[in-house]
């Protein structure tokens, strides 16, 4: 029997073990919810939920079927995770540069912000930033007036709320418009910094637009404002909570790739009359990502599965409306938990995907 | 030598052929209803201790002194149960369990009971295959709000925010709440009670919703009980009780007439102080309940002193609601609560 011979078998050995102990499993699970009188399926998702979900960023109804609630709840997942990834993204990379910048102070503040940071627990990070927001905002009837419609308090910051045709259509082209650029900037082949240049026309984009609008400002009524768009405390702490976190091990990536260019890039540069400044965004950075993607990949991937905390502060992220609520009333634990496993390894899936696609474009041809 | 296909086919074979050994050996065929005490006390004795789910923490049913100590009228059903049972009130392991996790607890077989201030539904006792074994304290959903928003009726709670716990019947009946009478009530979901109540009093929700025991207890934990008020109003029925899983009917039984035994004790006049004396009592009930004759805990599978024990233990009905409910403790009515004979709902059933 020759080496490939055996190892065939044993590989066979091991898939039709795994099949029959993945059988047993089920076969388990099946036994023990008949002798417990409980059946199994998915047809649960079409009945009616009956219940309320605070924060929505898609319709949402009490007469909805569970299956929408998963649909509501996973936009509110996703909608958390993408707005802490791109600030965690900005936090890290700020504290990292903060800490190379040679200057004691910006150096001593971010090491010590990075060593708190990821040596506490997050739960607590998160509870802790919840109640302190909640603690420091006045309450409803003595809301912050911010100005321009702005109010903010402890039921979260009052906002008024823009619609119109052109509104619609000026955001929407201006927005698609500066990505577009930001995407094909160097491939087009513009020397300017898009930084300096984006930016400003995003701005005076809106600005035109929220000229065209039709404003809706909120206003104290009863026990509430009306009007206007509310952005709850929940959200606030959530994606503070997750970005703050992260951005900390973000930071240490970041700072490894960086020293990990070899200083003769730096040095050479230098020599050739590059600023400080350009020397890190045209010749460091572009190749410290090299570097910093795949571990990069692993905390984003955290973040997404860390917005499940966001359970423990009332924020209806799927975990809370799946696992608590509609695992309770429906009484599907089997079901439940894996639509929201199967739902976080989809998520995750996608995103490695994406990840590793832009890996292989940023590693250097022919290693 | 054989040919490798062969090697791999014989391979799989085995495999398959454990495979299916392990399945036949799960396959463990439900035995008839068995002889008393039935199976769940069987376990209990053999591990010498009883498994009993309780709430996380709220006065009055299952709240932890600074000694880590338990009380609350839910302990004293889990310490009666052990008494009758073990013969020691205080061999019971307590789990604390959130209002989302306690049936799936339960089903598991990780606890013998569940005695949570949880409601007897339909969905729970179908769905779940939960027995709602008895009820120990009639409840109705209330409000504990604030007394500056000036509020008198749930319908003018129109537009108000409440904090509650998830994965309760709490956040449904707000929703039932808003589809009869169009009074739409913004509700916050939290994991746990003291979360809820926190946020409440840091000003995030205009109050907090809860059964009527469990507002009493949750109101006695603010920092400033007076500027809050429970609103008299109640938007729903909650009987709360024991649940046990379905299949053991003979540990439902137990439990069943364990509740009635608490509760005749004090119809009859059988407290904890007294019960050595009514031993010596002529009416034949008393003697009964007490075990002195009748054989009820042969019956049950149990010794026959089971019901006295658990009245040595914690008292009757009465005794327990005066201990965790009463004036000198959350101060709240008897009301459903009291017996039947004095215009409340709990008619125990006769024993014997």
């Amino acid at each position: 029997m020759t080496t490939r011979q055996k190892a065939l078998t044993w590989q066979a050995v091991v898939a039709v073990a795994t099949a029959a102990i993945l059988l047993f499993f089920a076969r388990n699970v099946s036994d023990n919810l008949a002798i417990r009188g409980l059946s199994f399926g998915f047809d649960f998702l079409w009945r009616k939920a009956g219940f309320d979900i605070p924060f929505h960023l898609v319709e949402w109804d009490v007469n909805f079927p569970y299956g929408r609630a998963l649909w509501v709840s996973g936009v509110n997942t996703l909608f958390a995770a993408a707005i802490s990834i791109v600030v965690s993204s900005a936090l890290g990379l700020t504290l990292a540069l903060m800490r190379l910048s040679g200057n004691l102070l910006a150096a001593g503040t971010a090491r010590t912000l990075v060593e708190i940071i990821r040596n506490t627990p997050q739960l607590l990070q998160i509870v802790f930033i919840y109640f302190a927001v909640l603690q420091a905002l006045p309450q409803l009837r003595q809301s912050y007036n911010l100005g321009a419609g702005l109010f903010l308090n402890v039921r979260g910051l009052y906002v008024p709320a823009a619609s119109g045709t052109a509104w619609d259509w000026i955001t929407g082209l201006t927005l698609i418009g500066v990505a577009l650029a930001a995407v094909l900037w160097r491939r087009v082949g513009v020397l300017l910094p898009r930084l300096l240049v984006l930016p400003p026309i995003l701005i005076i984009g809106l600005v035109i637009a929220g000229f065209t609008a039709t404003w809706d400002p909120p206003a104290l009524k009863g026990f509430n404002f009306a009007g206007g768009v509310r952005i709850p405390p929940e959200v606030l702490a959530i994606v503070l909570g997750v970005s703050i976190y992260t951005s900390a091990f973000i930071a240490e990536n970041v700072r490894a790739a960086i020293l990990g260019i070899h200083k003769g890039q730096t040095e050479a540069a230098r020599s050739l009359g590059l600023s400080a400044g350009r020397t890190m965004a045209l010749v460091i950075l572009p190749q410290a990502l090299r570097i910093l993607i795949p571990p990069l990949t692993s905390q984003y991937l955290n973040i997404i599965k860390s917005t499940t905390l966001g359970a423990a502060i009332a924020y209806p992220e799927i975990l809370q409306i799946m696992a608590r609520t509609v695992l309770n009333q429906s009484g599907r634990a089997i079901e439940v938990m894996t639509i929201v496993l199967g739902v976080f390894l989809a998520v995750n899936l996608i995103t490695s995907l994406a990840m590793n696609h832009w890996n292989r474009k940023m590693a250097l041809q022919g290693r | 030598m054989t040919s490798l296909p062969a090697r791999i086919m014989r391979a799989g074979r085995y495999a398959l052929a454990a495979g299916a050994a392990m399945l036949f050996t799960s396959v463990v065929a439900q035995a008839q209803v068995a002889p008393p005490p039935g199976p769940t006390v069987d376990a209990i004795k053999k591990r010498g201790m009883l498994n009993c789910g309780i709430d996380t923490g709220v006065p009055g049913f299952a709240f932890q002194d600074n000694k880590g100590v338990w009380h609350g009228i839910d302990i004293d059903y889990c310490r009666a149960v052990a008494a009758a049972v073990l013969g020691d009130p205080d061999k019971v392991k307590y789990t604390g369990t959130t209002a989302a996790a306690r049936f799936t607890v339960l089903q598991s077989g990780e606890i013998d009971m569940l005695v949570r201030d949880s409601t007897l539904t339909f969905t729970r006792s179908t769905v779940l295959g939960l027995e709602e074994v008895a009820v120990n304290f009639y409840a109705g959903q209330g409000f504990l709000v604030r007394k500056s928003i000036g509020v008198t009726k749930a319908a003018e709670l129109q537009g108000a925010t409440i904090c509650m716990v998830t994965g309760a019947t709490l956040e449904l009946n707000i929703a039932d709440f808003a589809r009869s009478t169009g009074a739409k009530i913004g509700s916050l979901l939290f994991e746990k009670p003291e979360e809820a109540i926190a946020a409440m009093e840091a000003g995030r929700c205009d109050g907090y919703t809860d059964d009527t025991g469990s507002l009493a207890g949750m109101r006695s934990t603010l920092k400033k009980p007076d500027d809050w008020f429970v609103m008299p109003e109640l938007i729903s029925k909650e009987p709360l009780g024991i649940h046990t899983r379905s299949g053991d009917p003979r540990w439902q039984k137990i439990l069943f007439w364990l509740d009635n035994a608490l509760k005749s004790a004090e119809e009859f006049g059988v407290t904890q102080a007294n019960a050595d004396q009514m031993k010596a009592s002529k009416d034949p009930f008393i003697l009964r309940l007490l075990g002195v004759e009748g054989e009820t805990g042969k019956a049950l599978g149990l010794e026959e002193a089971w019901a006295f024990r658990a009245i040595k233990t914690v008292g009757n009905y009465g005794e327990m609601y005066e201990r965790h409910f009463g004036p000198k403790a959350l101060n709240l009515p008897r009301g459903q609560n009291n017996l039947y004979t004095k215009g409340g709902l709990h008619y125990p059933l006769p024993i014997r």
